[in-house]
């Protein structure tokens, strides 16, 4: 560690389900340096001040999804995030909102898991195809329909964000209705008509009132309020015109 | 056996802890004004549709202080109203291609603005001259 | 499996009317709460005759009917979808009853009088 007198304060959610009644909060003091990560603050807590500081992460660049929390107050991933932008305040780490804390910075993330395996997050081919027919193909255009609703890595900041799921947590929820959208509308996919009785639930897009934060949130750019909300018309036009298109239109 | 104990935090008071649900709900809160005018204009009608001498008595209630103190932050709703409509409207939309390229969403919003501006206009022009 | 909502149908009602506020309201506003209440504009510009006389045709009960409904359904919507935001997880069936209630009446009610205007 390089030797400066600089330190930061990180206050952090504390909670231990075996010693804890409720989760409390407790302060460190971090050397700061301005290339640290929010991440590596957490780190440095846990290699030198306390062992049992409990955390989630594994790649450090944004890209597994595993180290959203809440850092003062706002849902970010912490290796994206550092300790710069708050220095020489305080930075309060807290579990990611609106999932049940397991143990202080880790959430029980099996409500998001299961819905993402509900909205089937594959492709289903209409027929099934032999190897000899080669690959599928693919126009830029075609791409492009899909290229910003496949950069979810599945982080749930946007759950974070989301009040409507912070208030009802059967709704379905910003990401996973992101990625259902992404296979909708993957000219590959042809189980759309079976989406689409998700999303015309009351917990599928009803719920949304789009306050739309989280897609202020996402790290990735995947605008899951978009896909949500044109959804909403697409779940409309299902409603209305389900009598001349009896197979849930298109 | 399980130790587990995962802890649910409660959800009281969620709006006030950061900016962003602060302005969703000033934005949600609109729709008391938006409503609250659309009643009056309903009771215009309704005197509209009783006599001149009724809506003469509706005219001379929109010159009460109140009622105009009233239709000053109605306005700033309904203002507050359009602006964040335009602001979200877009997310509703299917991706635009204007050229080949995807039209981004903030042309999309200055656009509503603009549409809004001519609206205007063309209202005020044909209330106070047609 | 799972049930169909049928919110897309107050939505529609909800997204034309928050279109109908969004592009018309604030002039109405400023013409008959404050520009003509406080003489900026002549008062003639909401004189009886004139506004009698729009009311009569077609095109005039078709534009007050949609200034005065539409608004009345996009407010119901969002103080119902706010009445969740603020915790109030009962009485759903009253609520809806006494917001999209009042909300028809106000399309009935300016229906049944512009059709005798």
């Amino acid at each position: 560690m390089e030797n400066n007198d600089k330190t930061i304060e990180i206050e952090v959610l504390r909670y231990r389900p075996e010693e804890d009644e409720k989760p409390f909060l407790q302060s460190f003091k971090v050397p700061f340096t301005d290339d640290m990560s929010v991440l590596q603050g957490v780190q440095y807590i846990k290699d030198y001040l306390d062992g049992s500081v409990s955390f989630r992460w594994s790649c450090r660049m944004a890209i597994c999804g595993s180290c959203g929390m809440m850092i003062n107050g706002v849902p970010k991933l912490s290796c994206k995030t550092f300790l710069r932008e708050y220095y020489p305040g305080k930075i309060t780490l807290e579990a990611l909102k609106h999932f049940p804390i397991e143990k202080d910075l880790i959430i029980d993330l099996s409500d998001f898991i299961g819905k993402l395996e509900s909205i089937k997050p594959y492709i289903v081919p209409s027929a099934p195809r032999a190897l000899e027919e080669g690959e599928y193909l693919q126009t830029p255009r075609q791409l492009d329909r899909i290229a910003q609703f496949s950069s979810c890595i599945n982080c749930m900041l946007c759950y974070s964000a989301c009040p409507q799921y912070g208030l009802k947590p059967e709704y379905l929820g910003p990401g996973a209705i992101a990625l259902l959208h992404r296979y909708n509308e993957d000219n590959r996919d042809s189980a759309k008509a079976g989406r689409m009785q998700l999303l015309n639930a009351q917990e599928g897009v009803w719920d949304c009132t789009l306050v739309g934060y989280c897609s202020e949130v996402c790290p990735k750019d995947v605008d899951p309020a978009a896909a949500i909300n044109r959804n909403k018309v697409n779940s409309a036009m299902d409603y209305f015109l389900r009598c001349i298109t009896p197979r849930g239109g298109n | 056996m399980s130790t587990r104990k995962p802890y649910v935090r409660p959800m009281a008071g969620w709006w006030l802890k950061n900016p962003v649900y602060i302005r969703y709900i000033l934005r949600e809160s609109t729709a008391v004004f938006v409503g609250i005018y659309a009643v009056i204009l309903l009771i215009g009608l309704i005197r509209l549709s009783s006599g001149e001498a009724a809506w003469n008595g509706w005219l001379e209630a929109m010159r009460g202080p109140g009622a105009i103190l009233f239709h000053c932050v109605a306005l700033g709703a309904a203002v507050y109203h359009a602006i964040t409509w335009f602001a979200v409207a877009p997310k509703v939309m299917p991706p635009l291609y204007f050229k080949g390229e995807k039209v981004p969403l903030e042309k999309l919003v200055t656009g509503q603005y603009i549409l809004a501006g001519v609206i205007y206009l063309v209202l005020l022009g044909l209330i106070l001259w047609s | 499996m799972h049930k169909r909502s049928n919110e897309p149908i107050v939505w529609s009602l909800f997204g034309a009317g928050g279109v109908v506020v969004a592009y018309s309201m604030p002039v109405f506003i400023l013409i008959t709460g404050i520009a003509a209440p406080l003489g900026i504009v002549s008062v003639d510009v909401l004189a009886y005759d004139r506004l009698a006389g729009f009311a009569a045709g077609w095109f005039g009960k078709l534009f007050l009917l949609v200034i005065i409904s539409l608004p009345l359904w996009q407010s119901a919507h969002r103080m119902f979808l706010s009445l969740h935001d603020f915790g109030v997880t009962g009485g759903e069936v009253f609520f809806r009853v006494v917001l999209y209630g009042a909300a028809l009446w106000g399309t009935l009610l300016p229906l049944y009088l512009l059709i005798g205007m």
